[in-house]
């Protein structure tokens, strides 16, 4: 007997059970609708985290105070000393391929116009943050070189505080206040899409130098260094390095964006895997309810199987009849699943915030891993109907 | 064909003994049997219960090996196959023929006279054209796509020998056929095997019904274990004649 026939037998059989057949599929359905999704959603967190800090450029470099070896290991030792403005202005003078020093602080604030009010996350750089970070005005400037010399209260606002404290206006020229010091509005951002990148639309943006006296901080947090020539980026790590060696030693640490991506990357991705093993159990369980109904099946159909061998199955012909129905099962319960995961992400990614992403790659496996649980849960009912005798299987009752 | 004398043996048991266990105690259902089945014959395999007869039946029809002697199957000792082999052994020589009829349920009539051609490797048109005719033989041409729920008894124990002739097997054997069947049915049943006979196909009948053992033309009577008697039918009963001694059909109830 060839393989389409057996197919044709294990196809007959399934129909002739429909709801069984359909409660059988729904462990495979669920487990690899499951996979798929939660995949789905973690590898679409991935890319927009990944995604959005791709967009500041890969020519960055981010000096941070402290040590820290490779990766997110718990042996960062607490920064003995940070970092200041002189210290920016040491690398600035004496690293000669960096286009752009700018020093970062970020901290909260409550910030208020009017009788509105909301928590924000205040983000201060010098009149270079421009090009370090992705910002897209919908309206006013930036703040200039003068206006971090001279520690204005000047303030651009996020997407979302801009339409928050002054609905359907321009903010423009408006007053508000930071922790109950006024500041002028100069400038305001397009929105930077939804999801987890949504937190740039709830910040605003001073100089550093003003934000130091808000906060009463004589501190930096971190000092972003762009190189002119991305190719160079090695030279001007050395080159900080070299820079900032007199006055702090080792105890600083220089991140590339490559290294930050890498170590969210991996953050992200384990946390994917972690996601698509728990949807996996719920998968072989499938297999197991797969099992459970092909034995069932099989002691059911004994009389049937008694039959075939008289008439002339070998072992092999029995052996692949019920394979192909368990497979049949699982793979059909896996189609349908993908269906559904696919289907739910989309809806997910449509009504909610949260990014989603079917790779075909999930897909892939989540099918594979399907097929796998029904060859593997299916084998042994089919090796027991195989092996019945056929006159015993022929007076079962 | 009842010159049984001269037709070639399709099937020969030397010397056969089964013994097996159950529940601990040897039970020996063959002592040392000993027979010839010739092509176009037609052989009742008569005992009571527990004769060896029904062990002899699956010996004959390749279901079940001997402990001890030969079985020669178209001059080949079968004795020792294996498994798969006697199925496929089976596929080609044997055609069964159950009391419980034993179709494939929610399967058409068709579908079920394909089912040795099936695991015959044939295929396609002819599978359906071979079967087609088996049916036709057996008289049900028009009940093709029924399926067995839909059929009479009588009618299920034609669709079984029609799926018994399909692979033109060396034997047919049939395991007390009318044992499931009112006495019209059984003697419809009857007259078709005949019949197939007449036309040249060698019939094994097993049965303890000594009027349907009358059928055939020769009696190989079982008593524990061993052939006690193997002669021909002294007055053998045609179910053609038995038929039209029957009241016309619809009068019975």
């Amino acid at each position: 007997m060839n393989l389409p026939e057996s197919f044709r037998i294990a196809l007959r059989a399934l129909a002739a059970n429909k709801a069984r057949s359909l409660l059988t599929m729904l462990g495979v359905i669920i487990g690899v609708a499951a996979v798929i999704l939660l995949v789905g959603i973690g590898t679409g967190v991935q890319d927009e985290v990944t995604g959005s800090l791709e967009g500041l450029g890969s020519n960055l470099l981010f000096v941070v105070p402290g040590q820290y070896e490779g990766g997110m290991g718990g042996g960062g030792a607490p920064p003995g000393r940070r970092f200041t403005l002189d210290d920016a202005e040491t690398i600035a003078r004496r690293v000669e391929g960096a286009s752009a020093v700018v020093p970062v602080l970020q901290a909260g604030a409550t910030i208020k116009a009017g009788n509105r009010s909301m928590r924000v996350v205040v983000a201060a750089g010098n009149e270079q943050g421009t090009e370090v970070f992705t910002s897209d005005l919908a309206g006013g400037r930036h703040y200039r070189r003068g206006e971090v010399q001279a520690a204005s209260r000047v303030v651009a606002l996020g997407d979302r505080v801009a339409r928050e404290l002054f609905p359907n206006q321009d903010p423009l020229g408006k007053q508000v206040t930071l922790n109950g010091q006024r500041f002028t509005v100069i400038g305001y951002y397009k929105s930077l899409g939804g999801g987890l990148g949504g937190d740039q639309d709830s910040q605003v943006y001073i100089p550093i130098t003003t934000a130091q006296r808000l906060f009463n901080l004589n501190y930096v947090s971190t000092i972003v260094v762009k190189a002119a020539d991305a190719d160079e980026i090695e030279v001007v790590r050395r080159d900080i390095r070299r820079a900032l060696l007199p006055s702090f030693g080792d105890e600083f640490t220089v991140f590339s964006q490559e290294q930050t991506l890498g170590i969210l990357s991996d953050l992200l991705g384990t946390l994917t895997y972690m996601l698509a093993g728990i949807a996996g159990i719920s998968l072989l369980v499938g297999g197991i309810g797969i099992m459970n109904i092909m034995l069932v099946s099989v002691s059911e159909r004994t009389r049937e199987i008694g039959i075939r061998k008289a008439v002339g199955a070998r072992t092999y012909d029995i052996l692949s009849q019920f394979v192909i129905e368990a497979v049949a099962l699982s793979v059909l319960g896996g189609v349908f699943g993908i269906v559904l995961g696919w289907g739910g992400a989309e809806l997910i990614a449509q009504t909610t915030p949260v990014p989603t992403n079917v790779t075909p790659w999930a897909v892939a496996m989540s099918f594979l891993f399907a097929f796998a649980v029904g060859v593997f849960f299916g084998v042994y009912p089919a090796w027991k109907a195989s092996q019945l005798d056929p006159i015993v299987a022929l007076r079962y009752e | 064909m009842g010159d049984t004398g001269l037709a070639r043996v399709v099937l020969e048991t030397r010397d056969v003994s089964k013994c097996y266990y159950l529940d601990g105690v040897e039970v020996n259902a063959l002592r040392s049997v000993d027979l010839e089945i010739r092509q176009g014959e037609m052989v009742a395999i008569m005992g009571p219960s527990g004769s060896g007869k029904s062990t002899l039946m699956h010996i004959v029809g390749l279901l079940d090996r001997p402990s001890s002697g030969e079985v020669i199957l178209e001059g080949q000792d079968v004795s020792s196959l294996a498994p798969n082999e006697l199925a496929s052994l089976r596929n080609r020589h044997i055609g069964f023929v159950f009391q419980a009829f034993n179709l494939l349920s929610r399967t058409s009539a068709l579908a079920n006279v394909e089912l040795p051609l099936v695991y015959g490797g044939v295929g396609g048109s002819e599978r359906s054209r071979r079967a087609r005719e088996a049916l036709e033989r057996v008289g049900l041409a028009n009940r093709l796509g029924h399926f067995p729920s839909q059929l009479s008894g009588g009618q299920q124990q034609r669709v079984a020998i029609a799926r018994a002739l399909v692979n033109d097997p060396s034997i047919v054997l049939a395991d007390e056929p009318t044992g499931n069947l009112d006495s019209r049915s059984g003697i419809e049943v009857m007259a078709v095997l005949q019949e197939l006979n007449e036309q040249g196909i060698t019939v094994v009948l097993v049965t303890h019904d000594d009027r349907v053992a009358r059928h055939a033309e020769r009696a190989v009577h079982m008593f524990d274990g061993r052939v006690s008697e193997d002669g021909p039918v002294a007055d053998r009963i045609m179910a053609a004649d038995e038929m039209a001694l029957l009241p016309p059909e619809g009068a019975t109830g």
